[in-house]
């Protein structure tokens, strides 16, 4: 039960928000390009990190709004928290 | 009966009150401020419960959280009765009604008690070994294993109590009001923080508040007088909040912790009326000080588990606190120096101590002078081999120990004794450390396992005895030094104390203790509520066991409800000393939350009944319940789903209101559907990018059916969207699917999107939805609205109309999920119920016929329409449900496309929609039924299975829906549907059963 700093909110506990995932797997501009192994690349597979982990949030209890989490998934330190789009301030 | 058990100690025991209790049917006395624990060993009462494999007779082990024996059943009333309530723990009230468990036909004569002779043949992991063979015939072994285990009853009935949640926020928490407890929290809320205090305890102080012992003394007074007078000063401290009664159970990361505030267990059933029971704290502090002390060991030797075999320090709680003896001759066996102040407290008493016996060779410490200049006997070097006694201890056997402490040498001596105190030196609690995230390290002077500094995370701190300080002097020191650099102090009422202590000697540690026997021969128990001896722990590993988790759980050692308290330590002590394993690396099994079992009462709070979720009514509810409908919930939604008249079967109702439809009008409250409206000059792209067919070239004042997709190309949700005008649309969702789709198409356009100007709202609860459809629709909505043209030129299907009902606003679509002329009226709630009752009013002379969910699925189902959710299940492709014609093959993308012609969806064996008719029209299949084509296959291969079937009234006829393995192949072939009793045959067929030609659209 960790603490989210929301960057449109502020700090609200974290039953505020959902989970999306691992964040910047960006959706191919043009899918029909792809073999069958470059598009399961993005549809499926994604990383199970122990440590740093970089997340999409959502404050869906809240404004709604999507945005990226850097998280040590050992012991839920958060480490950063930036809105979509942005730049991360870690580097991956 | 007698209170000769009694002294006279009236601070913490009221003896002007005297509560009548029962326990197993006898009526009892004892005083306010007893436990149950104190009251029946001043009755005298030791045997309470039997054990768990063995059903031996066990007492009163302990005088805290960490019992593992006395575990009663509170209560016979069947809602009220509470199960596994530690006896040492509740506090006696007036009335209390206790009862042993896990005993038949008594605590006294139990026949399970036959497993004791038994137990040669009952080891550890005996029931993985027997009952694994042969497998057919667990049923059976279950079924008596199931009967004889179990500790106590749950209640039958539900629980009428009252419980609460409180959220909780505060710069410090203190846990634990023991000595180093008080010291941190008297520093802290002095100091500008606002700090909570907690204990689990009616009265604060631990076990200093009854130290009153010349060895131990804080500027020339006796500890307990020292520390009464400080807890009397913090309670008038401002900042300082203090709950007793409240057991912290669980430490979560970021200062997340939970604790139940026990209200009402300690007062009478009268009392408790109207009253809250137990309330839930959810605390988050900004720091936190641990204070949670430690629990004394017991030793580990032959028969060490008879009624009368208590830990020394419960003893000497029970005679200081409760002033009650637990024994006449009381003989005390230790391995360090705490036992002699439970000598000193008993002599003070006037009990007589018939002899300690000490395993070390000697101690010059203070306190053990002290004991020798009272003439108690002392047999250093010596253990006990043997106790007598079945229902209580009655003669202890003890021999002396070879030098190095792996035998026994000399003459057998017998002592008399009706109470044996054991003190196998302490261990810190770190339970609430570990839950945390913290790391421990093993000191091995002492045999503890303590929090590792260096392994702490920053905003916490363990001080006091569960920090590893068992001496008073280090625990005050060490306590306000530590405290002081947490928070930031710099100077205290505490840094001048002039602390005396005993100054301890160093214990001796001997896991397993020798006895004159061969270990086959004799029951050293480890847990004693589970009943796993030091025997089955070394069987473990002999059988290659390793793993301190496994071996925990191969012999179920530490597994009881007291969670291993007692025995976890010695468990792992033997395991590492017969492995050769330093205890450090060996580890500690997972210390998990609760710390003490919670009541689910506490868990949901108040969130039962009504409030346990959200119930969502449309506007028009009211009607329908006058109406007599029944309902069915959609997710949070309450929804019609039939109609019954004059004592109609759900079948009979909806097999009129579907034939009513169709004949002439029905009527159907559709609010429940998700709507969502979509603004931005970017609409029209967004909609092309999330629905499978083409949306740029929709006109304006048209609607359409859409199918979405998830990335992966199956079937998410479907549903009609309107444009409403250039850059605006209103699109229908499924009623469970409304939160998820909004969800989803937010991510879409925030993460993948954010170029598009599209902005989407939930309109859900704002318009009702009144769909009317049949062949006399028309003439109910030209009697509702006169001034529309409903003409098939101004106003076709698919189409939609701004218009007004008697001045108001209102939306009407003219679209239809069951293929009859239909129209949709959207309209501000709070008008809905009106306007319903208009088309009922309109409707009087066509028989105008309300239907429910159930018709509604009836009526589609015979034109072939899918539900989302029913006939798809996260599998089906579009073109699995026979739906290519909704693809935009020309578009450059949308969600889902790539994933249409992966190797996998395109396989032409995948399951696919087919319809379902069977030979003999009056059979109804069953949703879910399996589909086979040979019967006598084995094992039969599973083609598909019944997704909708229902009986039309519209076609005399049963009909249904069904997934198969390439079912567009199947056409006009048979196959069966076996059920329980019989084969059904079917034949597969088109999925519209229903007016193909869709004639009646215009009708």
């Amino acid at each position: 039960m960790f603490i989210i700093i929301c960057p449109y909110c502020g700090e609200r506990d974290q039953t505020e928000f959902s989970s999306g995932g691992e964040a910047h797997i960006v959706r191919p501009k043009q899918p029909t390009e792809l073999s069958d192994d470059e598009w399961a690349e993005f549809l499926f597979m994604r990383k199970n990190i122990k440590g740093i982990q970089f997340e999409r949030w959502n404050h869906s209890h809240g404004c709604r709004k999507w945005f990226n989490v850097v998280r040590d998934t050992s012991n839920d330190k958060i480490h950063a928290v930036y809105k979509m789009g942005e730049k991360p301030p870690i580097n991956k | 009966m007698s209170q000769e058990l009694r002294i006279n100690n009236n601070k913490f025991i009221d003896q002007t009150i005297r509560l009548s209790f029962k326990f197993n049917g006898e009526k009892l006395y004892g005083y306010k401020g007893d436990t149950l624990a104190s009251a029946l060993l001043a009755n005298n009462i030791h045997l309470v419960g039997r054990s768990f494999k063995y059903h031996r007779p066990r007492g009163i082990m302990t005088c805290g959280s960490e019992e593992p024996n006395a575990i009663v059943q509170i209560g016979k009333d069947p809602s009220l009765t509470d199960p596994n309530v530690r006896a040492t723990e509740i506090e006696l009230y007036e009335g209390l009604e206790a009862f042993s468990q896990n005993c038949w036909p008594n605590v006294k004569f139990d026949i399970g008690g036959i497993n004791n002779l038994l137990s040669p043949l009952l080891p550890a992991g005996f029931y993985y070994k027997t009952f694994m063979w042969p497998a057919s015939f667990w049923e059976k072994y279950e079924f008596f294993i199931r009967h004889s285990a179990g500790l106590g009853k749950s209640p039958s009935k539900p629980d009428p109590d009252i419980y609460d949640h409180k959220y909780y926020h505060c710069d410090v928490l203190v846990v634990g009001g023991g000595i180093s407890g008080i010291i941190a929290a008297k520093l802290s809320a002095e100091n500008n923080n606002e700090t909570l205090l907690l204990d689990d305890k009616n009265t604060l102080g631990g076990t200093t508040i009854y130290q009153k012992n010349d060895c131990f003394q804080i500027n020339g007074t006796y500890t307990n007088y020292w520390l009464e007078k400080e807890i009397n000063n913090i309670k008038n401290i401002k900042n300082l909040t203090i709950k007793t009664r409240t057991s912290l159970a669980a430490y979560h990361g970021y200062n997340y912790l939970l604790a139940k505030e026990n209200l009402t267990d300690h007062l009478n059933p009268d009392e408790r009326k109207d009253k809250i029971r137990q309330r839930l704290w959810k605390i988050r502090a900004k720091k936190v000080i641990i204070a949670t002390g430690s629990i004394e060991r017991p030793l580990i030797f032959n028969n060490n588990d008879r009624p009368g075999i208590m830990l020394s320090s419960a003893i000497k709680k029970f005679i200081d606190f409760y002033g009650v003896k637990t024994g006449k001759e009381i003989s005390l066996f230790t391995n360090n120096d705490s036992a002699y102040e439970t000598a000193i407290s008993l002599k003070k008493s006037g009990v007589n101590i018939v002899s300690i016996i000490d395993i070390r060779d000697i101690s010059s410490s203070k306190i053990v002078k002290e004991v020798e200049k009272l003439n108690i006997k002392i047999y250093w070097k010596h253990t006990v081999v043997n106790t007598e006694g079945y229902r209580r201890i009655s003669f202890i056997e003890i021999m002396q120990l070879s030098d190095d402490g792996s035998g026994v040498i000399g003459k057998k001596i017998k002592l008399k004794s009706d109470c044996l105190g054991i003190s196998g030196g302490w261990t810190p609690m770190v339970h609430l450390f570990t839950q945390s995230g913290g790391k421990l390290k093993f000191r091995s002077d002492d045999n503890v396992f303590l929090p590792d500094k260096s392994k702490t995370p920053s905003d916490q701190i363990s001080i006091g005895s569960c920090n590893g300080d068992f001496d008073i002097k280090d625990i005050i020191l060490n306590s306000n030094k530590e405290v002081k650099t947490f928070l930031g102090i710099k100077n205290s009422s505490f840094d001048n104390l002039k602390v005396e202590s005993s100054n301890e000697e160093k214990k001796k540690n001997i896991w397993l203790l020798p006895s004159d026997k061969p270990i086959g021969k004799t029951k050293p128990f480890l847990d004693f509520q589970n009943d796993s001896t030091a025997k089955d722990v070394k069987l473990a590993l002999r059988e290659g066991f390793k793993s301190i988790e496994h071996v925990k759980r191969y012999t179920t050692t530490g597994m009881g409800t007291d969670q291993g308290k007692l025995s976890n330590m010695h468990a792992l002590g033997i395991i590492a000393e017969t492995t050769g394993t330093n205890m450090g690396e060996l580890g500690t099994t997972t210390f998990r939350p609760p710390y003490t079992p919670l009541t689910f009462g506490a868990i949901v709070g108040r969130n039962v009944g009504e409030f346990f979720d959200h119930t969502r009514k449309t506007a028009m509810h009211n009607w329908h319940v006058q109406n007599k409908a029944k309902f069915e919930n959609v997710g949070q939604w309450k929804r019609a789903w039939y109609y019954p008249k004059n004592g109609e079967s759900m079948f009979e109702a909806v097999q009129r209101e579907s034939k009513a439809a169709r004949e002439s009008v029905g009527i159907l409250d559709a609010s429940t559907l998700g709507k969502i409206d979509i603004q931005g000059t970017d609409a029209s792209e967004f909609l092309n990018r999330v629905y499978t067919n083409a949306w740029s070239k929709l006109a304006i004042g048209k609607c359409r059916y859409g199918l979405m997709l998830n990335e992966d190309g199956m079937v998410y949700d479907d549903g009609v969207t309107t444009r409403l005008g250039e850059n605006r649309y209103i699109m229908t969702t499924t009623t469970g699917g409304a939160a998820n789709v909004l969800s989803k198409l937010e991510d879409y356009l925030q993460t993948e999107w954010p170029e598009l100007d599209v902005y989407l709202t939930t309109v859900t609860d704002h318009f009702s939805t009144i769909s009317i459809c049949g062949p006399n629709s028309k003439k109910i909505l030209n009697k509702v609205i006169p001034y529309l043209d409903l003409s098939n030129e101004n106003f076709p299907h698919m189409s939609f109309k701004n218009s007004k009902i008697n001045g108001i606003k209102c939306r009407v679509m003219r679209i239809s999920f069951t293929g009859e002329h239909s129209y949709e009226i959207n309209i501000q709630s709070n008008y809905s119920k009106n306007v319903w009752e208009m088309c009922m009013n309109a409707g009087k002379d066509y028989n105008i016929t309300p239907y429910g969910t159930e018709t509604m699925h009836l009526l589609r189902a015979e034109k072939g329409f899918i539900i989302t959710g029913q006939d798809t299940d996260g599998t089906m492709t579009p073109s699995d449900l026979q739906m290519d014609w909704i693809i935009g093959k020309k578009k450059f993308d949308f969600i889902g496309k790539r994933s249409l012609y992966r190797s996998d969806t395109i396989r032409d064996d995948r399951k696919q929609l087919v319809g379902l008719l069977t030979d003999d029209p009056k059979e109804i299949l069953e949703e879910g039924a399996q589909i086979v084509e040979k019967l006598n296959q084995k094992p039969v291969e599973m083609l598909g299975h019944v997704t909708s079937s229902y009986f039309s009234p519209n076609l005399n006829k049963s009909i249904a829906l069904a997934v198969m393995k390439s079912g567009k192949k199947l056409k006009g072939k048979k196959f069966f549907v076996p059920m329980e009793n019989k084969n059904i045959n079917v034949t597969v067929t088109d999925t519209v059963f229903f007016d193909k030609e869709n004639k009646r659209l215009n009708a």
